[in-house]
């Protein structure tokens, strides 16, 4: 215990945070930027590396191990840096209020390589409003027979919404896996069947 | 290190401020605290794992602190008089960061670093050269000149404050915080504890 009384003020910290932040960018000392966005699915995890967006996060994925994770893959380097979401933020906004059907931000899909990539890069063909099944999706990546490994693709998914796995169903037609929780994929559905509805 | 250096701001920035504003005063810390994590942050990739890094965070921020002394001294203006004790009037409401303004040079960081900033005497010792019992007798004697001027124990502790091993952070508000405004210190009287002089 020391005797010391020095209390410091939350808001001098943020205020010297602030400054830090625009500091490091300027040095492009910024590998991994951060924030977390409110929305109806709950508060998202937003992070970006300097090529694009490269991490979309649910409440249960849990955002704390989620960071650790971008830290140890990507670079510890990792700052919260609210601005440098804003633009996909504000797109989020417009997607779930119904008034946007595609995501215009650079995705940075670093994070995946191989069938798996392949498979989250076909995911933007599903129109909005649509749904494919696994087997189709397989298909459109160039291996018809690899279903599963394609489930394992779109759990994998680093970016949900912005690149949309919550299209992808099952044959029968009931939604399936999601990394966001089922409901979660049945309301993103639900909202893009309504908003397509009413076009 | 591969944590998310986010954290290391978010668990240590309070200190290392603790830090800059018992070296430079509040008005001056704030560019000691962004070079300190500016730096740390460029660091971070290299840094062992096994490193303690609060010591090193305080160890950086003393340094970058000692480095914004030196560029004010540079353009330093040297002024007729200068107080050397920076008194309060009743004890406690003489802000904490003025009345270590007031201590001799090397009180001042030797509270700034083991105090404020949890780092053992021996590594205290280490920054500011000399033996760590020379680093613990000036802590000591710093923080007995701090309870005169400022009134700096908590309420009811006896202990004394040397014997305190602060590794860890230190708590945050032992005592009220003094409802007046911060007693404002001259330039150069800041520049006159570090023992090299007020001029150019």
């Amino acid at each position: 215990m020391s005797t010391l009384a020095a209390p410091i003020d939350e808001s001098d910290l943020a205020r010297l945070h602030a400054g830090l932040v625009a500091r490091a960018a300027a040095a492009d000392l910024v590998d991994v930027a951060y924030r977390t966005h409110d929305g109806p699915l709950g508060p998202l995890l937003l992070a970006a590396t300097p090529a694009g967006l490269v991490r979309v996060a649910f409440t249960v994925q849990d955002h704390d191990r989620v960071l650790a994770d971008l830290s140890a893959r990507i670079s510890p380097r990792v700052l919260a840096a609210p601005a440098r979401l804003d633009e996909v933020a504000r797109q989020l906004d417009e997607y779930f209020a119904g008034r946007r059907r595609t995501f215009d931000v650079p995705v940075d899909l670093r994070l995946l390589g191989g069938f798996r990539r392949s498979v989250v890069e076909h995911l933007s063909a599903i129109g909005y409003g649509r749904t494919a099944s696994y087997a189709e999706m397989a298909q459109a990546a160039g291996s018809p027979r690899a279903v599963r490994a394609v489930g394992t693709a779109c759990a994998l998914n680093p970016v949900p919404v912005v690149l949309p796995c919550h299209r992808v169903v099952r044959s029968d037609g009931s939604p399936g896996q999601y990394a966001g929780g089922a409901d979660a994929k049945l309301a993103l559905l639900d909202l893009e069947t309504r908003v397509g509805a009413a076009a | 290190m591969d944590q998310p250096f986010e954290r290391v701001v978010q668990q240590h920035g309070a200190t290392v401020l603790r830090v800059c504003r018992a070296v430079l005063g509040p008005a001056d810390a704030d560019d000691a605290w962004q070079e300190t994590f500016l730096a740390a942050l460029r660091a971070w990739p290299d840094l062992d794992p096994r490193a303690n890094v609060q010591a090193w965070l305080v160890t950086i921020a003393h340094r970058k602190a000692v480095d914004v002394v030196r560029r004010a001294q540079r353009h330093a203006v040297p002024v007729a008089e200068v107080p050397d004790v920076v008194a309060a009037p009743d004890g406690r409401d003489l802000d904490l960061w003025a009345a270590l303004a007031g201590l001799p040079h090397k009180q001042r960081h030797a509270v700034a670093l083991h105090h404020l900033g949890g780092l053992p005497y021996d590594e205290v010792a280490g920054v500011l050269g000399g033996t760590a019992a020379a680093a613990r007798r000036a802590g000591a004697d710093g923080v007995a000149a701090l309870r005169r001027t400022y009134g700096a124990t908590s309420p009811g502790s006896t202990a004394a404050p040397e014997l305190a091993a602060p590794r860890t952070a230190v708590p945050r508000a032992a005592v009220p915080r003094a409802a007046v405004p911060r007693a404002e210190v001259p330039r150069a009287a800041r520049a006159a504890t570090t023992n090299e002089g007020v001029g150019a």
